[in-house]
């Protein structure tokens, strides 16, 4: 029976409500108690739990990423699922979800289970998004049912966008029946060949082909007409459609049209969609560089509104790792992505919290019950008694400066090296093991 | 990892340890080895005449780091620069053959040629062996690029070959940042995707004001100023397939810092209403007649077919809209001047008649592109980086 006793924290549980100085006693990888402050000393002393001092920290669920891309298997020099996940409870993440385009291409039982292997060693629990569709062609609808047994819980051609509405509607069906979300990358790449950034004025003036926002909201829009023909077809569980990395305001619309009538749509926003626009790209620089593009101001205060209003179910970071020689070439040659998960708690701090004045607890909450909830992860994203014993401690009130060069991901590109955040993370607890451990100084 | 000597008793390659002492050439300043803070190529940039520069072989260039000498956006540009620019093209210009082409001997430049050129790559070539220098033209087809080689290899490389200017011509916008970050060397941008192309604005410059009557003889005095109103009340047109071009990019970045409009005209597939947004004094007139009217120069620019990408454009009605045609000029700019950065397609955006006809500054244009390309390498091989250079931004 092994013990943690977190005491003299302020617990922050968007899934309980629960928001005030309470001390938490993790056993055997659950959460086991919460009670008033000193008051679970005796009962910590007799199990001889770990004592961790949370004077002054914010004791919060374990953070949820319901999109990383972990790399394996197949690109083990820009991550693995052991160096990502490492990143992940550096960043206060315990559960990630992993995107399916691995070299092969996650689409198999097999490759889904090998994911969750022990021997993969990652510290965190890694949730796999399986393949929509073989290869992620777009052609052959994937085995739904099979692959939600080995554990994935989505499907979804991320990046590879089902562009076909017959087996988007196919893929809609098959996963109602499975009992899992379908997530689209809406991108009709139809109008993006070639494009590596936002359309618009700066586009031209830096001589790039640009993504419209169109691109983005017509897919959303055709998938939301399929889910509602679907709705009418009655395939017995109620489709559920959850759209990727959402970036532009008129993608957002659609989505908050979609909800009010009804439809089972969701939909989650990156951290550097609501931090950036186009305009960090600078004189070309490729950290800046991912698919959905930064985009416009009108966008990103967009964006905002739909996740102050309540439409944005939840931040997820994209995390995309790339070695260096990938990003250090020529702009439109770089490949998309940027690394997200040590810095998405800071900077839905800083964005959110901070600078927009969301209560704490609902910026948790973006990142964690209702992420959780998004996609059905069950005890997760929670510190209600019963719920796995993730849990991460930060500092709300404190500053911290995020370098790159010091990240856990084998990757380091990302635009925000030298930022000063908000809440720096103290303790990442993984299923009652301590995963991330700041509070002594690693020398 | 380097080998390390723990003595540097056997000195087979005396040169490396020079690269990193400064002073002199190599075998004379390997006894006094100061650190100093230089810019990745100080050595090369200032060493004495007969010893060969020895290139810093692990030179790191500070972030965002740019040479001064670089010329990569006319969005750079300064008033003092294009000034500065002018005077030394029209001194090059006058300076005696003999003096000129002893004026940087034996120095090394590059020209890494990535896409096709006739009259850039010879113009810039033919401007650095008239100042004297060893030029090597460097193509993607028959070299290392063939073999994948990255563009920052391929620079570094350049530089250790003791390159100390690097003119490049690449199918990617922004191409010349990433090259001049990975060499820390001044780089000329021959052109960049649909990005830039600062000399094809400052030749056009040149040429333009060849033609005002009162900057001709100031210029022949050597007495040229350049300020925000030295192109107040020219118009320049601006024709045809503006999406793809950067010579479109960089005099409308350029000219109206002097003072100009620049009206861009073509239809809505390679003109966005966006385009009038890339800076001040930008406008968009659709209706290419209503342009002339209004017109000083017209600048006539080719389809680029090989950037159109899926676009679809119907030829005959773009020929019938956009051609410029003796009878157009005629009737709606008959003393405008007439210009086109080239390769011109003859009986599309413009006829023979135009092309060989009186308002044509056709050929001048060219001239003027092998005195300002001159200028521009004398700035490039004259200018010291300082470490506490900013990128300069490019807006």
């Amino acid at each position: 029976m092994t013990s943690i006793l977190i005491h003299g924290g302020h617990l922050v549980d968007p899934s309980t409500g629960m928001d005030e100085k309470r001390d938490l006693l993790l056993r055997d990888g659950r959460v086991a108690a919460l009670d008033s402050p000193g008051s679970l000393d005796a009962l910590a002393k007799k199990e001889k739990a770990t004592i961790v001092d949370a004077s002054g920290l914010i004791i919060a669920p374990g953070l949820v990423d319901i999109h990383v891309h972990l790399r394996e298997p197949g690109q083990g020099y820009k991550e693995t699922i052991a160096s990502g996940t490492r990143a992940a409870a550096a960043g206060g993440f315990t559960s990630v979800c992993a995107m399916p385009n691995t070299t092969p291409v996650n689409d198999s039982v097999e490759i889904t289970r090998w994911m969750q292997s022990p021997d993969r060693n990652a510290v965190v629990r890694v949730f796999p998004i399986a393949a929509a569709t073989l290869g992620s062609k777009g052609e052959v609808i994937a085995e739904y049912k099979a692959l939600h047994a080995a554990g994935a819980v989505a499907v979804s051609d991320d990046g590879m966008p089902i562009l076909e509405d017959n087996i988007m509607f196919e893929s809609l069906a098959q996963a109602a029946r499975a009992g899992l979300p379908v997530i689209q990358h809406a991108e009709d790449t139809r109008l993006t060949h070639g494009a590596s950034m936002h359309a618009g004025a700066l586009a031209f003036r830096l001589g790039l082909r640009g993504m419209p926002a169109d691109a983005e909201s017509g897919i959303v829009k055709r998938d939301i007409e399929l889910l509602a023909r679907l709705g009418k077809s009655a395939a017995g569980n109620q489709a559920h459609l959850h759209v990727a990395h959402l970036s532009t305001a008129k993608a957002l619309e659609a989505v908050r049209r979609a909800k009010r009538s009804g439809l089972r749509v969701t939909c989650e926003v990156a951290p550097h969609h609501f931090a950036l626009t186009e305009q960090a790209i600078g004189d070309y620089n490729t950290d800046a560089k991912m698919n959905p593009p930064l985009r416009s101001e009108e966008d990103r205060m967009a964006l905002i509104g739909g996740i102050l209003d309540g439409t944005v179910d939840a931040i997820a970071t994209d995390h995309a790792p790339h070695a260096l020689h990938e990003k250090e070439q020529e702009f439109e040659r770089a490949p998309n992505g940027i690394t997200g998960l040590e810095t998405a708690l800071g900077l839905t701090l800083l964005v959110l919290h901070r600078q927009n004045r969301m209560p704490l607890a609902r910026a948790i909450a973006l990142l964690s019950s209702q992420p959780a909830q998004v996609l059905h992860l069950k005890h997760r994203g929670s510190l209600a008694v019963g719920s796995f014993a993730d849990v991460v401690l930060f500092r709300a009130d404190k500053d911290w400066q995020f370098h790159a060069s010091e990240s856990r991901s084998k990757s380091k590109n990302t635009p925000f090296d030298g930022w000063k955040l908000p809440g720096p993370i103290l303790m990442t607890i993984s299923e009652g093991r301590i995963v991330h451990d700041a509070r002594v100084p690693a020398k | 990892m380097p080998i390390q000597r723990k003595t540097p008793a056997k000195r087979t390659t005396p040169k490396k340890h020079a690269a990193k002492t400064t002073g002199g050439g190599a075998g004379s300043s390997h006894s006094s080895p100061k650190k100093r803070s230089l810019g990745p190529h100080e050595a090369g940039a200032t060493s004495s005449r007969g010893t060969f520069p020895v290139p810093q072989f692990h030179a790191t260039v500070p972030a965002g780091f740019l040479h001064p000498g670089s010329a990569i956006s006319a969005s750079h540009f300064t008033l003092k620069d294009v000034e500065q620019i002018l005077t030394e093209a029209s001194k090059l210009e006058a300076m005696p053959v003999f003096l000129r082409d002893q004026r940087y001997a034996k120095r090394r430049v590059a020209l890494l040629f990535y896409e096709s050129s006739t009259r850039t790559r010879t113009s810039f070539e033919l401007a650095a062996k008239s100042l004297g220098a060893d030029t090597v033209l460097v193509s993607a087809l028959s070299s290392s690029i063939e073999k994948g080689e990255s563009l920052k290899d391929t620079g570094i490389t350049l530089r250790s070959l003791g390159a100390e200017c690097i003119i490049l011509r690449h199918p990617n916008s922004g191409a010349p940042y990433l090259l001049g970050r990975a060499t820390g060397l001044p780089i000329l941008n021959a052109g960049d995707g649909s990005h830039e192309h600062p000399s094809q604005a400052l030749l056009d410059l040149r040429t333009i004001l060849a033609h005002l009557p009162a900057n001709k003889t100031a210029a022949a005095k050597g007495k040229l100023s350049i300020t925000d109103r030295t192109l107040h009340g020219i118009t320049v047109t601006i024709v045809g397939d503006i999406l793809h071009s950067r010579v479109a990019r960089s005099n409308a970045l350029l000219l109206p810092k002097l003072g100009a409009r620049v009206i861009f005209c073509g239809p809505e597939v390679l003109l966005p209403d966006y385009a009038a947004q890339i800076g001040p004094g930008v406008e968009i007139e659709r209706n290419f007649e209503r342009a002339l009217q209004q017109s000083n120069v017209v600048m006539m620019l080719r389809i680029q077919k090989e950037r159109l990408s899926g676009l679809q454009i119907d030829l005959e009605r773009y020929m019938e809209q956009y051609q410029l045609h003796g009878k157009r000029l005629a009737a709606h700019a008959p003393a405008a001047v007439v210009l086109h950065p080239g390769p011109m397609i003859r009986g599309l955006e413009i006829t023979s008649e135009v092309a060989d006809g009186p308002n044509s500054a056709v050929a001048e244009q060219v001239y003027h592109g092998s005195i300002i390309r001159m200028a521009l390498l004398t700035r490039a091989l004259d200018a010291i980086p300082s470490k506490n250079q900013q990128s300069s931004k490019d807006r």
